[in-house]
């Protein structure tokens, strides 16, 4: 511990920490610049300087980098002190006259203007290399230094070049104090609609907002430490030490008695459909996208607006896309119709847009939701009836120009339509996963034709599997929305739990068995078993089946060469017996 | 009766002559046989006539042994004579139990058995192009006629009704005495009964022992194709052996040759088909999931009807090949 | 029988996971497909032993149907590379009964494809149609004597 006086007032201190910290300790405001807590001090732009008195004399000292010592007398706002702050604050703004934070320093300084020549009246850099010390020590990129020494020293890339050092972290102007480096786009565009693909916004982040857990996790695509190897600046935050970058991916076995497959579905990929030009022109977005974009914590904050960033007077709504469709997914896909209309009043509510909802059929088949449709056509959404058979922006008429034109044939009238939009929103529709056929494979149960999981009984067992103990809920069974999928999750979640109660399964009675009077012990079945269920007994000179490795597929029964082997219920006299009956006149 | 000792009868009809050995086989065993029964009728050995058979009382045999496969005219006229005479009928030997070598004749029918033993086949010498006639009349007005030679071979059960069956190509000495002790001392078992364990050869066969642990077949060997290995399992050396498809009892005769068995005992009770049934058990065995290997390996198999039904074709389910498509 | 109006009967052997699923799916979605097959459920392809085959045949099916799930897909994991070496040996053996060897068919029919059994159904019968009636003799002793 360390005893020292700040203001007059005696104070005592852990030892080891700066004058700034303690200062900060007693909410005594020292005004700092070129100091960031999660940065090693390096006292460059000197604001922070404050009176240190010992003995008789006194001296001026850096608070951000001095440690305290014992018997130490601080006066942060002494006349000396304040002099020299002055002073300093007049250099910078010599030498950064745009820096707000500067400027706002010597407004409260009482500092008017700045006696030292101005050199460049648009400069906001104070020299401190907070970004070069960032882009070293913490990013371990080293893609910025200084540059030239002196009155001429600045910030800047190597030979003022784009750097291929640089990963594009930000990390060098997050640390700015002055807002003096800025991130460019390389492209030179002013693209939000670029934001919106819900890739990484950081590195470090909870999977979405409504995750549970609400854990956060890292992205090692996009983390700086497993780019440079540095960086691990969100450990140090972290009080409750929760980070550890060398964590592995683990594998963990879990013994369970039932299990719930619940793995979702994929988003149509709509740049199949290369006609309605998504990828290819700016404004053509899906669902998804659109839905992040009114999302309130979008990069718009909620706001529906072009890639210009204006907010568009027409938006065409294009449903059925890649559903409904031989060449793509002949299925319906259930939920567009209803979120298209979701959108659409999401639309007049959030914009002054005029909508345009181009549909095949309109299947608003659940509760209340015939009774929404309603609402959006008084609302004045435009419906059109019929496939649009192409997006292009290619006008023909002054009107067209610098629209996305919408062709399609209007069912209803009879008449192909050309409609100029600002916006089109496509209504992709819902594929199995990508890796489906995997899980079913690992399951062991079956996918129907369209690639979602199969379940027992379309009617009779619509959450059991062909596998027992597995149970299917949500979009993984099929395109369905959220109240299905909530009620299929809960009957799934009951039938799991009345096996996890019972705690025992009845296996059928099928199983196989061999008669130890009859069996020679020619093992001929014995490696046939795909379940290793037979095991020759060499003592006894007969093969013996376990029943309860035994999943009864009669592979062994058909084998066994001398009939001691019979499956129950599908002994050889039973079938023998029904393909009898077949032929009984 | 109780004074007489009881009668006995034996009869050849389809078959190789083997049978009638193996009773002579019995060497000084016959002279029990001899000592404690009445031979009634046995043409190879003694002379007996027809007309002999029919004057006695119906039922007055005590057993009629009947060897050989039935597939013309007069043998099955001789097993209904017999077995009207008889009390009980042993049918004696694969041929009259499962159909024989003899049986494997229903692959052809009476044309094309002609056709080949008359006309084709190499060491014929038949100028006139002869082929035997059921009748005939001799210039001195007589008639003669030989049996109607039948499409069809059929086992002696579907032709009258069998009491029991004493299997094997020939049926060993030991079986056969064991037969016989049992009819003489009234201990026989139900009706129908073969007279030989129900379970498969392996159960017996020195060799099983040496198959490992998964059997499993990439491609089929002749026993001439290969020099045999004469401790190990044969289906372990790729070469068909019908062992495990087949009834014990036999004393392993054929493996202790070194050969592997080619079924002559016939299934075990619970087999309805012992062709059927051996091929579904070997055909798991070929080692390969895919077509084209399997095919493969299959091809390998060269005459799978003639060797999983060797002697078991006429008592098998389908008995004969389809008679449309005999060629 | 003339083979215009010939009705072949056929018998199929189907696996309960896949292919019986498959002609169940068939049902449920009310697609039509020839009356002629009857089907024996059988737990997998892996059950079928050839001796059904050939009581089949010889009990008057003019065709035979062995269908499991697809290869790799068989709930017991291998029982369908059984029923397909057992069908290539047995068809090849039948030929030798003078039974042709599209009289026994094996398809991998899964449980979502009941257009697919309902294909192979009509397509079997259509086969079968042309090949014309088996004739398989039934066993009075009296029909084998001549041809
Ligand atoms: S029935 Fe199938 S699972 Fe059961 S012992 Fe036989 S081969 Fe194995
Ligand atoms: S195949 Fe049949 S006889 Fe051979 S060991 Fe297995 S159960 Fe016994
Ligand atoms: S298969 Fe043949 S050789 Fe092998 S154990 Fe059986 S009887 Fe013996
Ligand atoms: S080994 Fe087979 S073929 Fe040889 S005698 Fe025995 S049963 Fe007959
Ligand atoms: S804040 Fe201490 S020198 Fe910049
Ligand atoms: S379960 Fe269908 S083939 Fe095995």
């Amino acid at each position: 511990m360390v005893n020292l006086k700040i203001d007059g007032k005696t104070i005592q201190v852990e030892d080891g920490i700066t004058i700034l910290q303690a200062a900060e300790q007693q909410e005594i405001k020292i005004p700092t610049l070129c100091y960031h807590p999660l940065m090693e001090p390096y006292a460059a732009c000197r604001v922070c300087v404050v009176e240190s008195i010992s003995g008789k004399g006194s001296e001026l000292v850096t608070s951000c980098n001095t440690l305290v010592k014992n018997g130490m007398e601080i006066q942060t706002a002494s006349d000396k002190a304040l002099f020299a702050r002055r002073m300093n604050v007049e250099m910078l703004l010599a030498q950064a006259p745009a820096a707000v934070p500067v400027q706002e320093l010597a407004k409260e300084l009482g500092i008017e203007k700045t006696r030292f020549k101005i050199k460049d009246p648009d400069e906001k850099c104070i020299l401190c290399g907070m970004c070069v010390r960032a882009c070293e020590d913490i990013v371990g990129a080293s893609a910025i230094s200084f540059l030239q020494r002196g009155q001429h020293r600045e910030v800047c890339t190597p030979f003022g070049e784009q750097s291929e050092a640089c990963i594009g972290c930000t990390a060098c102007a997050f640390f700015c104090p002055t807002g003096a480096i800025t991130v460019e786009d390389l492209h030179g565009r002013k693209v939000i609609h670029s934001e919106l693909d819900l890739g990484p916004s950081t590195a470090i982040r909870v999977p979405i907002r409504q995750a549970v857990p609400m854990v956060p996790f890292i992205d090692e695509e996009a983390c700086i430490h497993f780019k440079t190897g540095e960086c691990k600046i969100c450990s140090d935050v972290c009080q409750k030490e929760a980070i550890d970058h060398e964590a592995q991916d683990e594998e963990i076995e879990l013994e369970v008695g039932s299990i719930i497959l619940a793995s979702g579905f994929k988003s149509f990929d709509p740049s199949l459909i290369p006609a309605y030009g998504y990828g290819r022109l700016d404004n053509v977005i899906t669902a998804l996208e659109f839905e992040r974009l009114v999302n309130a914590s979008s990069p718009t904050g909620g706001k529906i607006l072009l890639s210009n960033g204006e907010e568009p007077k027409s938006v065409g709504i294009i449903h059925c896309v890649g559903s409904r469709d031989e060449n793509y997914n002949e299925y319906c896909s259930r939920v567009c119709c209803m979120y298209s209309l979701k959108f659409a009043h999401l639309l007049k509510e959030k914009t002054s847009a005029d909508i345009y909802d181009f549909y095949i059929d309109m299947r608003c088949f659940g509760k209340g939701y015939e009774e929404f449709y309603h609402r959006l056509l008084h609302e004045g959404t435009k419906f059109i009836r019929g496939r649009v058979s192409e997006v292009s922006d290619m006008a023909l008429s002054k009107e067209e120009e610098g629209k996305l034109i919408i062709r399609v044939e209007d069912t209803l009238i009879g008449v192909v339509r050309r409609i100029p939009v600002d916006m089109v929103i496509l209504a992709t529709g819902l594929e199995p996963g990508t890796d489906s056929n995997q899980i079913a494979k690992v399951f062991n149960i079956s996918c129907s034709q369209d690639g979602f999981f199969l379940e027992r009984h379309p009617k009779l067992a619509p959450v059991s599997t062909f596998s027992d103990g597995i149970f299917l809920a949500g979009t993984c069974q099929s395109p369905k929305d959220i109240p299905d999928t909530v009620a299929q999750a809960g009957a799934a979640a009951c039938e799991a739990l009345a096996l996890a109660d019972k705690g025992k399964f009845d296996l059928e009675p099928i199983t196989a068995e061999i008669d130890e009077e009859l069996c020679a012990g020619c093992q001929i079945c014995v490696g046939l078993c795909p379940f290793t269920a037979i095991t020759y007994d060499k003592e006894k000179g007969i093969s013996e089946i376990n029943d309860a490795l035994c999943k009864g597929c009669g592979t062994c029964v058909s084998a066994c060469p001398s009939g001691a082997a019979q499956q129950k219920h599908f002994r050889d006299k039973q079938i023998f017996a029904e393909i009898e009956g077949i032929f009984i006149e | 009766m109780s004074t007489e000792k009881p009668k006995v009868a034996f009869y050849w009809c389809a078959s190789c002559g083997g049978c009638e050995e193996a009773v002579i086989d019995l060497a000084e065993d016959i002279l029990k046989v001899t000592a404690a029964v009445d031979i009634v009728f046995w043409p190879v050995a003694m002379d007996f006539k027809k007309t002999d058979v029919e004057a006695m009382e119906d039922g007055s045999i005590a057993v009629s042994f009947i060897n050989g496969a039935v597939r013309n005219s007069e043998q099955e006229e001789m097993v209904n004579l017999l077995r009207r005479k008889s009390g009980l009928v042993v049918a004696f030997g694969s041929c009259s139990h499962l159909g024989g070598i003899p049986g494997l004749a229903n692959f052809w029918n009476r044309k094309t058995i002609f056709n080949s033993s008359y006309h084709t086949s190499p060491s014929t010498d038949n100028p006139e192009g002869t082929i035997p006639q059921e009748k005939h009349i001799m210039e001195d007005g007589k008639e003669l006629t030989l049996p109607r030679f039948y499409d069809t071979v059929y086992t002696l059960d579907q032709v009258i009704d069998v009491d029991y069956y004493l299997p094997g190509c020939a049926p060993p000495k030991h079986l056969i005495m064991t037969a016989i002790t049992a009819i003489l001392e009234g201990k026989l078992p139900s009706k129908g009964a073969v007279l030989s364990p129900n379970k498969s050869l392996c159960d017996d066969c020195g060799r099983n022992d040496s198959k490992p642990e998964k059997l499993a077949i990439k491609a089929v060997k002749r026993p001439w194709e290969v020099e045999m290995d004469n401790e190990k399992c044969f289906l372990a050396q790729g070469i068909i052996c019908m062992g495990p498809a087949t009834r014990s009892g036999c004393e392993e005769r054929c493996i202790l040759g070194n050969m592997p068995c080619r079924g002559c005992f016939g299934p075990t009770d619970q087999v309805y088909d012992q062709g059927a049934k051996f091929l579904g058990a070997f055909a798991s065995l070929l080692d390969s999931d895919d077509e084209e290997e399997i095919e493969k390996i299959v091809n390998t198999i060269v005459d799978p009807a003639g060797t999983f039904y060797r002697f078991s074709l006429p008592s098998s389910i389908l008995r004969r090949k389809r008679m449309e498509t005999v060629k | 029988m003339s083979s215009e109006n010939f009705d072949p009967t056929l018998i199929g052997f189907l696996c309960t996971w896949c292919s019986y699923t498959g002609a169940d799916l068939a049902g449920t979605a009310r697609m039509t497909y020839s009356p002629n097959i009857r089907i024996i459920r059988v737990m997998c392809s892996g059950r079928v032993d050839p001796q059904f085959v050939i009581k089949a045949f010889k009990e008057g099916a003019d065709g035979i149907l062995i269908s499991g799930c697809h290869p790799g897909d068989c709930h017991y994991k291998e029982g369908n590379y059984k029923a397909l070496r057992r069908h290539r040996l047995l068809r090849k053996m039948l030929e030798q009964f003078g039974i042709e060897k599209e009289r026994l068919r094996l398809e991998w029919v899964s449980a979502a494809e009941g257009a697919k059994f309902q294909n192979v159904c009509d397509e079997f019968t259509e086969q079968i149609k042309e090949l014309g009636p088996l004739n398989i003799m039934k066993g009075d002793i009296n029909e084998y004597r001549e041809a």
